[in-house]
């Protein structure tokens, strides 16, 4: 054997594909049909096999192939497949990865997953039952993720006597069905899994079929997705920084192509500059393609951090603030409208909310139909708005800079997948001009950092009184100051808002922003509200920049705040006279990590404000 | 070592390379306090290359750990500090105290006690010890059922629990990174790679590997029908055992008296990945850990287990 004819089978390109169908349909023993035929199954996998088909085997004598894939022991005893299995291999011509993904309807969700990341779709039908309703999911699904090349197995088709009628009046009913999904091509196989018909080995049963077998089929997918003619883009994941004299900025070419001396642009901030240097471990690169993780130098000393997006100045991707895009549900709590979740996109986080549903689709009959949340499961088309405005394309521009994901502040769960239709609203213009005057500039003049003060803790924890000697204290030292608290809010800005959860979240958010803005002016913003979670607290936090944000717990007990009660509002929440009160029917999610935490001291509301102050020091917002 | 010149690497491996690549910086741009697991294997050498690969002209922002059980051949010991030496990166090395303490082995205690005592509570102390918040492992999923279906970036609530049946969906390589205190996660760049892949980068990068993977003349006995490599004193010979110098190499490595030789005359990587490509067996079944039922990788993974 020579050094290199080991590896021909990788010179064509890996074929990533996905299967689906539903319950029963045989994908697990396809798979397994896939694997055993080429031969991937090893001597000892096949002991294993042969002793797990005894035991839990549906297929009597024979192997059931099914028990290759599915992988988990829940599963295999349930005989289901609850998750996504990536299988591996090869034939002579061609390298593949196989996602095999559930039929269950619940688990939808792992479908969509699968199908993110292929650039092909296996969808199997029992030729005994025809296109049901999960066929028809799951193919939506696929055309949503921009899945192109679709091959309909009609499995099983032992089980009809090899009927050719049978098989063509299926095709007929789905292509019906699949018309207004735009797929590229879609090549219809009649197969059978588990005798291995029309898989690799060509069946004698169908004379009537003259088309390739499935194997032939997917070595002869073109996998080019054109990625290195669309535009260049350049998500930026992280800033290589060894010493002083190289500043790098490392991450994949998501699409297009670049070489060092084009002109390139930050597209949110819309500053210019020129591509110095391609440099990998290797050696600097003549030019760099779409899926390679490289590192480039630019020429001048641009601002440019992880999460932004470079783009050539004369083909940039649009930066918006609101967008339109399908939305696929993946958790049980429902999406709402209106709650900020954190957004995934490219290489960057940034708090985002559903401004409105426009409607959900029936995925059935690809109707739409109004709705008020989505469900697990459930598609929807959404206008969503951003904290600060991205750098994004269509997803059918581009699958990388158009897809991001939802996460539950709160959780963390990645909670939906979105798939961008186009941007509602160009974001202003003024990111695109270098300000004249800056944050920077005003701190110089006020010779002090600005900050938010963001004091949290139960209602009669002392909050309020404590902020007071502070910004006392600190008028005193010539720091310019502003107190945001209810009272002054509730009675102005926020006058259209009450308190149900929906108007808690916007009242904070409100609030944050305010904050935000008074930072860009450069005062020390004191805000005290209960603010009762974990997930409303850390939007503000993200809102502004690392080292602005300041916690500070106001750690007084229950029994304590209870016990002062100034306002009597205790006793009469206690006496089911104010509902959803924080601390008695509503519940308060104490900072796990916030920079400042005060007990009661006995010497009052000045020592506290004294350890404030202190932390201002410490870090360097105020001068020592 | 190979001594053959550096091929370039074919499009699908380059592929897999950029994807890795991706993966790792992805973990040292979002983690406060990231750790690469070492485990000295060919996985590991592929893993902590293209670590090295990632942030040229910088080091990995990160330092490597080593679970020692203290019954790794004694050619990976030397590998590993000779490779922690060439790459001029930190190497943490833990060892479990209370295990030496009951003198776990491997022999006596059997190989479940030892690798639940010396490797995954060895592994749990050791990210807690250091508080790392993230942790890179060198898994495949074309090793094992129950790997295929591991995230790349799998989700250890507090106390390192994984739940098969409360993972995050992976969509895009769009990685939910997000994780509140005590959770953690693992990390799998090398999760779409297979055997073969490994092998054959290895020989285009010219990537270190230790000897006990080439063919050569070793001492082995015979035992339940396999061949172990007796490496120092501690492992007895039973009643009946000899020691017979045979023709053999390793195609998984771990613990001497749990990893399994296999007669091959293959002593270079050419013949490695011919043989390969013609063999019948999967690697794993010299790991003697893994044999106990199909299942046991899984309930390994749910106790910690890499």
């Amino acid at each position: 054997m020579t050094a290199t004819s080991d590896d021909a089978r990788t010179r064509k390109g890996l074929l990533r594909f996905l299967t689906c169908g539903s319950v029963d349909d045989g994908k697990s023993t396809l798979i397994g049909r896939l694997l055993y035929d080429t031969q991937l199954v090893l001597e000892d996998q096949l002991a294993a096999l042969e002793r797990d088909s005894a035991k839990h085997g549906t297929t009597g004598e024979d192997l059931d192939l099914a028990l290759l894939v599915d992988g988990l022991q829940a599963e295999r005893e349930q005989g289901i497949t609850i998750d996504v299995a990536y299988r591996f291999f090869s034939t002579p011509r061609r390298a593949f990865i196989v996602a095999d993904t559930p039929g269950h309807e619940q688990y939808t969700r792992n479908m969509a997953t699968g199908a993110s990341n292929s650039q092909a779709a296996v969808i199997l039908i029992d030729a005994r039952k025809g296109v049901l309703t999960q066929t028809r999911r799951h193919s939506y699904i696929c055309a949503l993720l921009g899945i192109k090349n679709v091959v309909l197995a009609v499995n099983k088709i032992d089980l009809v006597e090899f009927s050719g009628e049978r098989f063509h009046r299926i095709v007929a009913d789905y292509l019906g069905f699949a018309a207004p999904l735009k797929f590229a091509a879609v090549t219809s196989i009649p197969l059978s899994a588990r005798f291995g018909d029309n898989v690799i080995r060509r069946s004698e049963h169908t004379p009537w079929y003259d088309g390739p077998t499935l194997i032939e089929h997917l070595e002869s997918i073109d996998v080019r997705e054109g990625l290195e003619e669309k535009p260049w883009r350049f998500p930026v994941q992280w800033v290589n920084r060894p010493n002083l004299d190289f500043r790098g900025f490392s991450g994949t070419v998501a699409s297009g192509v670049v070489r060092p001396g084009e002109r390139v642009v930050v597209a949110a901030s819309g500053r210019e500059s020129v591509i110095q240097r391609i440099v990998t471990a290797d050696g600097d690169l003549p030019e760099a393609r779409a899926g390679d993780a490289v590192t480039l130098t630019l020429a001048d000393e641009v601002d440019v951090a992880r999460g932004d997006v470079l783009a050539h100045a004369d083909a940039r991707p649009e930066v918006v603030d609101q967008f339109a895009a399908e939305v696929l549900w993946m958790i049980e709590e429902p999406m709402l409208p209106g709650r900020s979740y954190l957004m995934r996109i490219g290489t960057q986080y940034v708090p985002a909310r559903v401004t409105s549903l426009k409607h959900k689709t029936d995925v059935n009959t690809l109707e739409h139909m109004a709705a008020k949340t989505l469900a697990l499961n459930e598609i929807g088309f959404c206008n969503l708005a951003t904290a600060t405005p991205v750098a994004l394309d269509p997803y059918a521009d581009n699958r990388a800079t158009g897809a991001f994901v939802l996460i539950d502040r709160f959780t963390n769960a990645t909670a939906g997948a979105g798939m961008i239709s186009f941007g509602l609203r160009r974001a202003t213009n003024i990111h695109r001009q270098a300000l004249l005057v800056d944050k920077s500039a005003r701190v110089r003049l006020n010779g002090h950092r600005p900050a938010v003060l963001w004091f949290t803790g139960l209602s009669g924890s002392g909050k309020s009184t404590i902020a007071n000697v502070v910004e006392r204290e600190l008028h005193a030292l010539g720091v310019h100051t502003y107190m945001l608290d209810g009272d002054n809010v509730r009675h102005g800005l926020n006058r259209d808002l009450g308190f149900t959860d929906a108007d808690r979240v916007e009242n904070i958010r409100r609030v944050g922003e305010v904050a935000k803005l008074f930072v860009d002016a450069g005062a020390v913003v004191l805000c005290s509200f209960i603010s009762p979670f974990r997930a409303e607290r850390r939007m503000v936090r993200e809102l502004l920049a690392a080292e602005e944000f300041i916690e500070i717990f106001v750690d007084t007990s229950l029994e304590e705040c209870q016990r002062r009660d100034p306002k009597g509002l205790y006793a009469r929440a206690l006496e089911g006279k104010i509902k959803n009160f924080t601390g008695i029917d509503s519940p308060y999610e104490a900072p796990q990590n916030a920079e400042v935490v005060l007990t009661p001291s006995p010497l009052g509301p000045e020592e506290e404000a004294r350890l404030v102050l202190e932390a201002l020091r410490a870090r360097q917002i105020i001068g020592s | 070592m190979s001594t053959q010149s550096r091929m370039a690497l074919t499009p699908h491996l380059r592929q897999l390379e950029s994807e890795s690549i991706g993966i790792i910086r992805e973990v040292a741009a979002e983690f406060r306090n990231p750790v690469m697991l070492y485990s000295i294997g060919k996985d590991s050498g592929v893993m902590l290359h293209l670590a090295m690969k990632a942030f040229h002209p910088s080091k990995p922002p990160f330092p490597l750990l080593h679970i020692d059980t203290r019954w790794k051949f004694r050619a990976m010991i030397e590998h590993r500090d000779a490779i922690a030496e060439r790459y001029g990166v930190k190497l943490l090395v833990h060892t479990n105290p209370d295990g030496v303490a009951r003198d776990i082995n491997p022999i006596s205690s059997g190989s479940q006690l030892h690798t639940q005592v010396m490797k995954t509570e060895a592994l749990k102390q050791a990210l807690d010890k250091w508080q790392f918040d993230a942790a890179f492992g060198g898994a495949r999923r074309d090793e094992e059922k129950s790997r295929a279906k591991e995230r790349v970036f799998s989700f250890r609530s507090a106390g390192h629990v994984w739940d098969p049946r409360n993972q995050r969906p992976e969509l895009w390589n769009l990685y939910n990174t997000r994780i509140s205190q005590g959770e953690t996660i693992r990390v799998f760049p090398l999760s779409n790679w297979t055997e073969l892949d490994i092998w054959q980068y290895t020989r285009a990068e010219q990537i270190p590997v230790v000897p006990l993977y080439f063919a050569a003349p070793r001492p082995v006995i015979e035992r339940d029908g396999q061949l172990i490599m007796r490496d120092d004193e501690r492992m007895a010979l039973k009643p009946g055992e000899r020691e017979q110098v045979r023709m053999v190499r390793f195609r998984s490595l771990g613990c001497y008296p749990l990893s399994a030789a296999i007669e091959s005359r293959a002593a270079t990587l050419d013949e490695i990945i011919a043989e390969m490509l013609a063999s019948r067996t999967s690697e794993r079944s010299g790991r003697l850990i893994d044999s106990d039922e199909a299942a046991s990788m899984e309930k390994k993974k749910r106790d910690g287990y890499f």
